[in-house]
């Protein structure tokens, strides 16, 4: 799965870790039990696959999610000597340990794993400004000023765009497009709006052709997916 | 409890709390709903039936909603209970799901007033011109009626999910706490709360721990004590400074070399904290042990229970099943010398502190006939399996036991096994 980084010798690997690397060491009960490659390789899919899981959920359980992402950080360390990483917590690590894998061959894992840690920044949802007790309000932010760094692909969920093999089409395959279908949810263009007053706006309205319609509705999901109405609830 | 034989999720019971005096009992249920058991008065004629607990009261504290903002629905199941000492004639408890506390007032009525002159006999207005003369209304007794009504709903005050409540000494206030920050409430506030911890930190790429449990002291309003994902728990002190982000101990024992594992970190975690009734010690309570800590000594628990050892060897089809995720809870007995916790195939263990003895109990239909006493249980760890114990294989991981609550004074305590609530009484000849 990972292909072979840079080799090094062991002792230079712990001392270049200067810290307690005690899954490297082959002495050591826990690790002499199971071959550890094995063990470790397919340790490291199942928390992969939990982290997949646990991120695509509308409001993943961070308790869960980060003792995940801990434990996948320890197989990945163990499964990586070369790598030189010091162990978590210190802030560094989620950069290098991305960079660590770039390194090796297999580019969708270590993509998704790089994502997979930036994405951990999008699991509060909207609310990304880091205000004291501002954000201690409605968990999310005003309807008004969408912060311009926020695309659909954030709106929609924290674990959208990256994840996802079948690319962009497949985020919108579940959308349900039949209320933007309703004159409610048609956006006016300028000359609705003049139409109070009556005048040529009033005759348009009826007549807004099916290529004008088809670019509104894309503008309307691109942009004001927050907007969406209510779900039934259950 | 009507013990019903298809398993409903919405009455799986999320919590169990008795209140200050023992008299009530109340669960929660992932269908939002609260019931209060009340315990029966002691009677002459009915000795047998001393001490039963029957139902009181039955309310639908939260409901499922919908978060437009992140289009995200919230469970309307009930996290914590937590009852507000008696100070009048009503009961009062706080009851919370994941987003929303709620104050709801639980009170009785046995008399109802008759004889009002603007109002008929059905309710309806009458006529002031039809009426001639005046009368005095009178209270008249009526079918003993209890209602809980909602008296406050603290909301919007918590991104993450809560997972505890705690009702200060000073009975004005309380916390909230969620995966990240703690909010402090005055129970008369409903618009504000004060945040006395906060470690969310600035980057979420840098997240590595979340909060698990917090309490209050049960004497000293200014001291709280929360725990973390990585088995630390702090003690901070509300005098020191408005956020409590540094804390005054520190609690935490140094990792066993001899049983370090990818899956160290996860049993570690610690899934529920309580002070003892003195305040002089804490219990926590992680995936395999409970651990007993004086507060004068943070480098490591004064006591250490293995509640089942033998599953350590199982931990990767426990992670692979997500059981090791499980959130068990602790209970002191009211003196404080015995402590009691679930685990599963709906065992749980009761460790007496002094004599050091301990015992695993089964909270089953089959071996639970009203009045009959329980059996101990076994576990057989390997070899030859004797004639009643259970081998670690056979363990039926799908009953577990995460709730449990004991009488404040007396040896009663309730067990939650998934949908069902079993009481079980000491009696002593």
């Amino acid at each position: 799965m990972l292909s072979k980084g840079l080799k090094r010798k062991r002792e230079e690997a712990e001392e270049a870790l200067g810290v307690d690397a005690w899954w490297l060491d082959p002495g050591h009960p826990a690790v002499a039990q199971t071959p550890p490659a094995v063990a470790s390789s397919s340790l490291f899919d199942l928390s992969v696959l939990k982290l997949h899981h646990s991120l695509r959920q509308s409001e993943p359980d961070l308790r869960h999610l980060v003792l995940v992402v801990n434990t996948l950080r320890r197989i990945q360390a163990s499964m990586a000597p070369t790598a030189a990483l010091p162990p978590v917590p210190s802030p560094p690590v989620a950069p290098s340990v991305a960079d660590s894998l770039l390194a090796s061959s297999d580019a969708a894992l270590s993509a998704s794993m790089a994502s997979l840690l930036e994405d951990l920044s999008h699991i509060e949802g909207l609310s990304q400004a880091p205000q004291p007790h501002a954000d201690e309000g409605p968990p999310g932010r005003p309807l008004a000023g969408t912060p311009p760094s926020l695309g659909a692909l954030d709106l929609l969920g924290p674990a959208t765009g990256c994840l996802l093999d079948d690319g962009l089409e497949g985020l919108f395959e579940d959308i349900d497009t039949s209320m933007y279908d309703s004159e409610l949810w048609a956006p006016a263009p300028e000359d609705l709006k003049a139409a109070p007053e009556g005048g040529p706006g009033k005759e348009a309205a009826p007549e807004l052709d099916e290529a004008e319609l088809d670019y509104l509705m894309d503008v309307l999901v691109g942009t004001q997916a927050l907007e969406r109405p209510p779900g039934p609830g259950r | 409890r009507n013990k019903t034989t298809c398993l409903l999720k919405a009455d799986i019971i999320s919590t169990v709390e008795f209140n200050h005096t023992g008299e009530l009992l109340a669960t929660g249920d992932k269908g939002g709903r609260v019931v209060i058991f009340q315990r029966e008065q002691e009677s002459k004629n009915q000795v047998h039936r001393r001490g039963e607990y029957n139902v009181y009261s039955t309310f639908q504290s939260h409901e499922p909603e919908f978060d437009y903002l992140k289009s995200l629905e919230i469970e309307e199941k009930i996290n914590k209970i937590r009852w507000l000492p008696q100070q009048n004639a009503a009961y009062f408890l706080l009851s919370t799901n994941d987003k929303t506390v709620k104050l709801w007032k639980v009170s009785e009525r046995d008399k109802r007033p008759e004889g009002y002159n603007l109002k008929d006999e059905e309710g309806r207005l009458r006529d002031p011109a039809t009426i001639t003369t005046l009368r005095v209304p009178v209270l008249r007794p009526m079918d003993l009626m209890v209602e809980a009504t909602p008296r406050r709903v603290f909301a919007n005050a918590h991104t993450y999910h809560i997972n505890s409540i705690s009702v200060n000494s000073d009975y004005e206030t309380y916390m909230s706490a969620d995966d990240l920050r703690i909010n402090l409430w005055n129970f008369e506030i409903t618009n504000q709360s004060f945040n006395i911890v906060d470690i969310k930190p600035a980057n979420m790429e840098e997240l590595t721990e979340v909060i698990t449990a917090a309490e209050f002291h049960p004497h000293h309003c200014n001291t709280f004590v929360y725990s973390s994902s990585k088995g630390t728990i702090r003690l901070c002190d509300m005098r020191a400074s408005a956020l409590c982000d540094r804390h005054t101990k520190f609690f935490e024992e140094p990792e066993d070399p001899s049983n370090r594992s990818f899956f160290s970190e996860i049993i570690s975690s610690i899934s529920d904290v309580k002070f003892s009734h003195s305040g002089r010690y804490i219990m926590t309570r992680d995936y395999l042990t409970v651990k007993v800590w004086d507060l004068n000594m943070e480098n490591r628990p004064i006591e250490t229970y293995q509640v089942h050892d033998y599953l350590r060897s199982k931990l990767c089809s426990l992670y692979e099943n997500d059981c090791i995720f499980d959130k068990f809870e602790c209970v002191w007995n009211g003196s404080d010398s015995v402590i009691m916790t679930g685990s599963y195939n709906n065992f749980f263990r009761m460790f007496d502190r002094n004599t050091k003895r301990d015992v695993t109990l089964e909270a089953s239909r089959e071996n639970s006939k009203p009045r009959a006493i329980l059996k101990p249980r076994k576990v057989c760890v390997g070899g030859k399996r004797r004639k009643d114990e259970i081998s670690v294989d056979s363990l039926d991981f799908s009953k577990k036991i995460l709730h449990t609550a004991w009488h404040p004074s007396e040896n009663i305590i309730a067990v939650a096994a998934t949908n069902n609530l079993y009481i079980f009484q000491d009696k002593v000849n």
